[in-house]
C-alpha cells in the first residue's frame, strides 16, 4: 500500500493532466452542445414547417447514431473527406453534437411548457416575437430546463471517457496508466472513480445554484430544495410524535389527518 | 338592485369621440376551430369611448370574439377592422390577403387586454411587468416609463408593491396589476375577459372599483366579457347576447336585463342573476 | 469515397457483432430491471443509516462513468484465477445492467411516490397487509407511469453498448472499427454502424412515446 501511495505521488502530475483534459472536454463540449441546443431547440418550436422539419431530423440523427459512432467517424472518416481533425476536437465535436441534440430536446419541450397565458400576455401588449422570447418566455423556460440540462451535462462528463479510445490522455487513460504502474487494480479505479465523482457533484451543485437563481427570478423557491427537504423531514418527525402522543392519549385518528405535503416547495407552479 | 348614480348612454360614448371611424368593426366574421364553427357571418361595430358587455352561455362565442381582436385567434373568414383600419386581413383586388405581421402589430399596440388569468410575467417585478411595452413597444425612456407606473399603481391601490415579485401578490392585487400594465400603453381599446372569474369571492370587489374608475373617468372604448351581471348594467353602454356564435339580442342595459324579447335571453338571465 | 464493395463486405461482420450488442442491451435490460426494483423497494424498509449508505452507492455508479467501471471489474475479474475465462461479454452486460439499474430504480422510486395516498389508505381501510397492499395495489399502480421511463433506459443502454469497446467486446462499433482498419475501409464500416443504431433506436423510441401516450390516457 505505501509502494502504491509512493506511486501515486509521482504520478500526481500527470493525473492533474488527465483531469484538464476531461474537464477542458467537458466545458468546451457542454458550451458547444448548449449552443446547438439553443439553435435546434428554438428552431424546432418553429411555425414554419421549412425550419422545424430539418432541425427535428438533425436532432433525431444526433440521438439516434450513439456517441461513439459519431466520434469514431469525426475521428476516422474526416481525415479520409480530407479534413484532419485534432483528436481534441473531434472529443468536443462528438460531445457537443450528442449531448446537444439530446439537449435541444429538452430546450424544445420546456419552451412549449410554459403557460400558454405567458405568450399571450406578451402578444397582447403587443411585444416583438424576439423580445417575447428574450425577455418572457426563455427565463421561464430556462429555469424549467435546468435540471434534465444538469443530467445531461454529467452524462457528458462521463461519456467524456470515450476520447480515450482515440488516443486522448483524459483521466480514464491516466488511470489506466495508474493502474499499470502500480498493479493494483482496486486502488487505481477507486481513486478514479472518486475524482470523476467529485467533478460529477461540483457540476451538479453549479447548476444547483443556477436553478436557485433562475426560481429566484420567478419569485419562486426551487422545488425541492434541501431546505425544503430538511423543513419537510422535521415536520415529518414532529408529525409522527405528535400522534405517538395522541395514541398514548386514545385520541386515534385526529392527528393523522394532518399528514403534509413532504415536499412543501413541489407544485410551486412548476 | 337600483341602477347606480352614473348610468352612461349611448348617448356620451359618441360625443366623447373624435373620430368618425368605429372603434371595432367586425364585418362576416367566421371563425372555427377544426370542423368546430364558433363564430359565423359575424356583423356588428362599437363606437369609440363605448362600453359593451357581451353576455351569454358558455361556448356561445364571446371570449373568442375579444381574443380576435387581440389577435390571439386567426380569423377564420372576413375582416375586422380597429378605427377603421384592417386589422388581419384586407381586400386588395377582390381577394383577401394577410396583412404583414408587423403592420397587425402597430394596431394592435393600441388596444390593451386583462386576462382571467392575469398571466403576469412571474420573471419581472411588478414595475418591470409594467414598464416592459412602454420602453420596448412605445419606445419610451425607462425613467418616463416608470414614473407613469407609479401614478397608475397609485391609481389601483398598488403603490408600495411596484419591486414585489407577482407571485408573491393575492390574485386581486395581481389582476390590478395586469390591468395597470394594459393602461400603461394608453390603450384606445381594452379589452376584459372574465377578468374576475378566477378571484375568490371578497377580492372581485376591489378589482371591481378600479374599473369602475377607469370607466368613470376615462373614455377608452371596452370591450367585455363577464359574469358580473351587476357590474355590467352599471358600466356599459350597450349589451350583446351572444348565443351560437350569432348576435341574438342586443340593447341598452335596462332593456337587455329588465325587459328581454327573446325567451333565450330570459332564461340565460336567470340562471346567471 | 464510398465503396459498396466494401459495404456489402461489412455487413454481415456488422451483423454478427449486432448480435453481441443485442445480447449485451437484452441481459442488460433485464438485470437493471429488476435490480432497480429491488433497489428502490429494499431502500423503503431499511434502518436510516443503511438506506443513506445504499443511496450514496447509488449515486456513485450513476455518477461515474460507465467505461471505467466496465474497465475495473473487467481488471478484477482477470486476477481472479477463478473468473479468468469469464467472457469480456458477460463483464459488459453484468456491468451495464448495474449502471442502469442505478437509473431504473429512481423511475421506480418515482413512480411508487406518485401513486396517490388514497389508494394506501383504502388499502389499510380493507385490512390488505403490507406485502399485498404494495404488491396488488401499489405496485401496479406505480409501474404503469414507470414503464415508459424504462423503455427509454433500456433505448439509452442500446446506445451505450458502444463502450464495451474498452473491454474489447466485438459489439457493432468495435466489429465497424476492426473492418475499418482491416480494409481502410472507416467510411463505409461507421456509417454503416450509424445507419443500424439510427435504425434500431429511432422506431424503438417511437414505440415508447406511442406506449406512454396510451398509458398516460387511460
Amino acid at each position: 500500500m505505501t509502494d502504491n501511495i509512493q506511486t501515486l505521488l509521482n504520478f500526481l502530475p500527470q493525473l492533474w493532466e488527465g483531469v484538464q483534459t476531461t474537464i477542458i472536454l467537458t466545458v468546451l463540449g457542454s458550451i458547444g452542445a448548449i449552443v446547438i441546443a439553443l439553435v435546434l431547440g428554438l428552431t424546432m418550436t418553429s411555425s414554419h414547417a421549412w425550419l422545424r422539419v430539418p432541425a427535428r431530423i438533425i436532432v433525431e440523427f444526433f440521438r439516434g447514431t450513439s456517441l461513439l459512432v459519431q466520434l469514431f467517424w469525426l475521428f476516422y472518416v474526416f481525415p479520409l473527406l480530407g479534413v484532419d481533425l485534432d483528436p481534441m476536437v473531434c472529443g468536443i465535436g462528438a460531445l457537443a453534437l450528442n449531448y446537444g441534440a439530446y439537449s435541444a430536446e429538452v430546450v424544445r419541450s420546456s419552451i412549449i411548457t410554459v403557460d400558454k397565458g405567458q405568450w399571450e400576455g406578451a402578444i397582447a401588449l403587443s411585444l416583438s416575437p424576439t423580445r417575447r422570447m428574450v425577455r418572457v418566455i426563455f427565463p421561464q423556460a430556462w429555469a424549467l430546463m435546468i435540471p434534465s440540462l444538469a443530467t445531461l451535462l454529467i452524462q457528458l462528463l462521463k461519456g467524456s471517457a470515450v476520447v480515450s479510445f482515440i488516443t486522448l490522455q483524459d483521466l480514464t487513460e491516466k488511470i489506466d496508466q495508474l493502474r499499470q504502474s502500480t498493479n493494483d487494480t482496486y486502488f487505481s479505479f477507486t481513486i478514479g472513480l472518486i475524482i470523476y465523482f467529485v467533478i460529477a457533484w461540483l457540476l451538479q451543485e453549479f447548476m444547483n445554484f443556477l436553478e436557485r437563481r433562475a426560481t429566484a427570478r420567478l419569485g419562486r423557491r426551487r422545488p425541492n430544495s434541501r431546505t425544503d427537504r430538511r423543513q419537510a423531514r422535521r415536520a415529518a418527525r414532529e408529525d409522527a410524535l405528535r400522534k405517538d402522543r395522541l395514541a398514548s392519549h386514545s385520541a386515534a385518528g385526529e392527528g393523522a389527518d394532518r399528514a403534509r405535503n413532504p415536499f412543501p416547495g413541489q407544485g410551486g407552479g412548476l | 338592485m337600483p341602477p347606480t348614480e352614473n348610468t352612461p348612454s349611448a348617448a356620451d360614448a359618441s360625443a366623447a369621440s373624435a373620430s368618425s371611424n368605429p372603434a371595432i368593426e367586425f364585418k362576416d366574421v367566421e371563425k372555427s376551430f377544426g370542423k368546430n364553427t364558433v363564430l359565423k357571418n359575424l356583423n356588428f361595430t362599437v363606437a369609440p369611448g363605448e362600453r359593451v358587455t357581451l353576455i351569454g352561455p358558455s361556448g356561445s362565442g364571446k371570449t373568442t370574439i375579444l381574443r380576435l381582436v387581440m389577435t390571439l385567434e386567426e380569423l377564420t373568414n372576413g375582416y375586422i377592422f380597429v378605427d377603421g383600419q384592417p386589422l388581419t386581413f384586407e381586400q386588395r383586388d377582390g381577394k383577401r390577403v394577410e396583412l404583414p405581421k408587423k403592420r397587425t402589430r402597430e394596431i394592435t399596440t393600441r388596444i390593451g387586454m386583462v386576462f382571467q388569468q392575469f398571466n403576469l410575467f412571474p420573471n419581472m417585478t411588478v414595475l418591470e411587468n409594467i414598464i416592459e411595452a412602454p420602453v420596448h413597444v412605445l419606445g419610451k425612456s425607462k425613467a418616463e416609463a416608470s414614473k407613469e407606473a407609479k401614478e397608475l399603481l397609485e391609481r389601483v391601490g398598488l403603490a408600495e408593491k411596484a419591486d414585489e415579485h407577482p407571485t408573491r401578490l393575492s390574485g386581486g392585487q395581481q389582476q390590478r396589476v395586469a390591468i395597470a400594465r394594459a393602461l400603461a400603453m394608453s390603450p384606445e381599446i381594452l379589452l376584459l375577459d372574465e377578468v374576475t372569474s378566477a378571484l375568490d369571492p371578497e377580492l372581485v370587489g376591489d378589482v371591481l372599483a378600479v374599473l369602475r374608475d377607469i370607466a368613470e373617468t376615462t373614455d377608452i372604448t371596452m370591450l367585455l366579457v363577464t359574469h358580473e351581471m351587476q357590474f355590467a348594467r352599471d358600466v356599459s353602454h350597450r349589451v350583446m347576447m351572444f348565443d351560437g356564435g350569432q348576435v341574438l339580442e342586443e340593447g341598452p342595459p335596462d332593456q337587455i336585463f329588465n325587459n328581454p324579447s327573446h325567451e333565450r335571453t330570459r332564461s340565460f338571465l336567470s340562471s346567471v342573476l | 469515397m464510398w465503396n459498396w464493395e466494401f459495404a456489402a463486405e461489412a455487413l454481415p461482420i456488422l451483423l454478427r457483432g449486432f448480435v453481441n450488442t443485442l445480447i449485451a442491451t437484452g441481459v442488460g435490460t433485464l438485470i437493471a430491471v429488476v435490480l432497480g426494483l429491488f433497489i428502490a423497494v429494499a431502500i423503503r424498509g431499511l434502518p436510516r443509516w443503511i438506506n443513506w449508505l445504499i443511496r450514496l452507492l447509488v449515486a456513485f455508479v450513476r455518477n461515474t462513468p460507465l467505461i471505467m467501471q466496465l474497465m475495473f471489474v473487467y481488471f478484477i475479474f482477470a486476477g481472479i484465477p477463478g473468473l479468468v475465462n469469464i467472457p469480456a461479454l458477460v463483464v459488459g452486460f453484468i456491468v451495464i445492467g448495474i449502471h442502469y439499474s442505478t437509473y431504473m430504480s429512481e423511475s421506480y422510486r418515482a413512480g411508487i411516490d406518485a401513486v396517490p395516498p388514497g389508494q394506501h389508505e383504502a388499502a389499510t381501510a380493507l385490512s390488505l397487509p403490507p406485502v399485498r397492499k404494495f404488491t396488488a395495489v401499489v405496485l401496479p399502480q406505480a409501474l404503469r407511469a414507470t414503464v415508459p421511463s424504462l423503455g427509454n433506459y433500456a433505448v439509452a443502454m442500446f446506445k451505450d453498448t458502444p463502450f464495451l469497446f474498452a473491454i474489447s467486446v466485438v459489439e457493432l462499433v468495435t466489429s465497424a472499427q476492426q473492418f475499418g482498419a482491416a480494409k481502410f475501409a472507416y467510411t463505409e464500416a461507421f456509417t454503416l454502424a450509424g445507419i443500424v443504431f439510427l435504425a434500431a433506436s429511432y422506431p424503438t423510441s417511437l414505440l415508447i412515446q406511442r406506449l406512454e401516450k396510451r398509458l398516460a390516457s387511460y
